[in-house]
């Protein structure tokens, strides 16, 4: 049960990841690239990671690709001209690519031992409970930092977005 | 295998409860509204209009079917799709009461009770945008697109109020599930005062509740916040090229959002189930003294009769009623179903809120709604969940 | 229900390789694509599989901190888009092109 739906979200984030890069709308791109969240945040749950899951679709899914949804529709991208990609790009490249990820591949599964799979429920740690011990008792001093880094953006994009040109 | 047979015949019930609540959410819509602007409202169908809702989506079923030939098809059908879908699945973390005991047999009334459900129904009303966003664009008419883009930006605005809203009861709840958040407001203060959120001490929660309600009318595009999808002013905003089946969509998700956020503040600050007054002093009669009234006043009504059908409808729902207020005297069925009656009242008020509102009040201007929430509410919803914080870590150990 | 050629448990390397994958799809989206929206997603697309791989050693030390460097990555992604989609927007408003092949004014 855990393999299949592993498998079944896995392809899908694959999927929706090629679509992202071979798509030429880029509202296409966007709405793929939130089946890819979407499909993450149930491999999260399957890795034992709830709060990740839920932050993973209120904050990316829900809040940053919506805004970037907005700024394609504002800006009326439209679809993109082909590029030339030279021969070499397209028929050794792939291929290349693709060795490359199989010999990445073998090199990573002879380093994890394949009795130790993942067991939905064998991680209990990733509670909001757990989650907001360690945040706030031992790395306290990066969360504040982050809250200071997003008050710059926010002023940043205030500024960059208002700016009237001459 | 028990566990799936269960959790689908309990899904069934609910999604099928859920539909007719939300047609008959639109009937009483149109009733009192009618009567807050001195009219009727629809009896035409049916005894007071209690058809309609049928009549409607007959109506909705049967009309032509089409597509526009200037829109971009895929996203055109999926928009309505996406919306109704990520609105009806927001109910499966709601809990509706205690537990169902039949014999041995033992399953409590909630599709799934997920430790991080507040996180989930937050999640899902982000999600929400994507339906209006997509609607607005893919119906390639500049009415559209601006509706749905404001309407997208005020979804989004008025998300951060309501997050915050929602986070300070959490705060002295010191939980994200919904049954342990309902758990934790059980019990009385002095013997008769509940411990709902709202009256709950460190610091009662009534700015949060107030903040919510207001959010989550803006949320749900609803008056005074509904100038998106206002006829008066974007033609009908980003829904304008829908029709038949793909409208009623997208009215069957603002329905359903609308009863969602009903259930999660009647979850979080009035105590979900919890009775209003211990049962000690007689709540278990609450329920069937209301429904007796009610049956009373329907049958002496039918005796002199406004109109000459009334004379044998009104007295058929006084009957009813009194059964109804019968059932809730038998003690097993009462354990099942008080805390099913007293949750489902404090939703029906929040809905008659709402709908009350709707007849009362005027829009805003897109304008002084984003000042609104940007200037107004997320100032002061900072400033409570500070002031709660700060009540709670001083008065816990 | 038939007997699957699948394991019982599924192994970590295979999260591992997912991420890979999304990894290099994000690479190859940056590297080919002209439009810089697209461009743009195609490194959140990298932040996601970054996320991935952290969670995946989170569950195999069984320990939170991956979950917790995971959620600040979410956070410093949600201020790079705000920052960058600022960015975007001014670079429309002056040159009226959403290719990043014609912001070359700086080129030689």
């Amino acid at each position: 049960m855990d393999a299949i739906l592993f498998l079944l979200f896995a392809a899908i984030a694959v999927v929706c990841g090629l679509n992202l890069v071979l798509q030429s709308h880029p509202i296409s791109s966007a709405l793929s690239l939130v089946g890819v969240m979407g499909s993450l945040a149930v491999l999260y749950l399957l890795l034992g990671g709830e709060f990740i899951a839920a932050a993973q679709l209120i904050v990316y899914a829900g809040a940053i690709m919506v805004l970037f949804i907005f700024v394609i529709m504002l800006l009326n991208a439209g679809i993109e001209r082909k590029i030339h990609l030279s021969l070499w790009v397209k028929y050794a490249g792939v291929p290349l690519l693709a060795v490359f990820i199989g010999i990445a591949g073998f090199v990573i599964q002879r380093m994890l031992p394949v009795t130790e799979g993942v067991k939905f429920g064998a991680m209990t740690h990733g509670n909001p409970l757990e989650i907001g011990r360690s945040l706030f008792q031992v790395y306290l001093l990066p969360f504040e930092v982050t809250s200071v880094l997003i008050l710059i953006a926010i002023i940043g994009a205030v500024v960059l977005a208002s700016k009237e040109i001459e | 295998m028990n566990f799936f047979i269960v959790s689908l015949i309990k899904s069934a019930l609910v999604a099928f409860v859920l539909l007719t609540a939300l047609a008959y959410i639109q009937w009483v819509e149109r009733k009192v509204l009618a009567h807050i602007q001195l009219r009727v409202g629809p009896r035409r169908v049916g005894p007071h209009g209690l058809l309609q809702p049928l009549a409607d989506v007959v109506k909705l079923m049967t009309k032509e079917d089409m597509i526009p030939s200037h829109v971009n098809k895929f996203f055109y059908l999926l928009a309505p799709f996406l919306a109704v879908m990520f609105a009806l699945i927001s109910i499966a973390v709601i809990p509706f009461g205690t537990e169902i005991r039949i014999g041995s047999f033992s399953t409590p009334m909630q599709l799934t009770d997920l430790n991080i459900g507040v996180l989930f129904i937050l999640g899902l009303s982000g999600i929400g945008v994507y339906g209006v966003a997509l609607a607005g664009w893919a119906s390639n008419n500049k009415y559209s697109l601006i509706g749905g883009l404001r309407s997208s930006a005020q979804m989004i605005s008025y998300e951060l109020p309501m997050a915050m809203a929602i986070a300070a009861p959490l705060l002295m709840l010191n939980s994200l599930s919904f049954r342990e958040l309902v758990d934790g407001q059980g019990g009385f203060y002095f013997g008769f005062v509940p411990r709902w959120a709202i009256f709950q001490g460190p610091f009662p929660q009534i700015v949060s509740f107030l903040l919510f309600m207001v959010a989550a009318f803006a949320e749900t595009n609803r008056v005074p916040f509904d100038l998106p999808e206002a006829e008066n002013e974007l033609v009908a905003g980003f829904h304008t090229e829908y029709g038949s089946m793909k409208f009623a969509a997208f009215f069957m998700a603002e329905y359903c959002n609308m009863v969602t956020v009903s259930c999660v503040g009647a979850l979080l600050f009035l105590g979900g189930w919890q009775p209003l007054w211990p049962a000690e002093y007689g709540s278990r009669f609450v329920p069937t003294l209301i429904f007796a009234i009610a049956g009373l006043i329907c049958i002496s009504h039918g005796l002199r009769p406004a109109r000459p059908f009334d004379r044998f409808t009104l007295p058929v729902f006084g009957v009813v009623f009194l059964g109804i207020a019968a059932i809730f005297l038998v003690p097993i069925v009462a354990t099942i179903l008080l805390p099913l009656f007293w949750f489902l009242a404090k939703v029906g008020i929040i809905l008659f809120i709402y709908i009350w509102i709707r007849g009362t009040l005027p829009r805003f201007r897109y304008d002084q709604l984003m000042n609104f929430a940007w200037t107004f509410m997320f100032p002061i919803a900072i400033i409570n969940l500070f002031i709660t914080a700060l009540m709670v870590a001083v008065t816990t150990k | 229900m038939p007997e699957l050629p699948l394991p019982p448990s599924v192994p970590l390397a295979w999260y591992l390789i997912l991420s890979a994958i999304l990894f290099t799809l994000g690479i190859a989206g940056f590297l080919f694509r002209r439009n810089v929206i697209t461009v743009f997603m195609s490194i959140e697309l990298m932040l996601n599989a970054v996320n991935l791989s952290f969670v995946t050693f989170s569950y195999k030390f069984k320990q939170v901190d991956g979950h917790i460097f995971s959620f600040f990555v979410m956070v410093v992604a949600a201020a790079e888009a705000a920052v960058g989609l600022a960015i975007i927007l001014t670079i429309f408003k002056n040159r009226q092109t959403l290719e990043i092949d014609e912001v070359s004014s700086l080129k030689n």
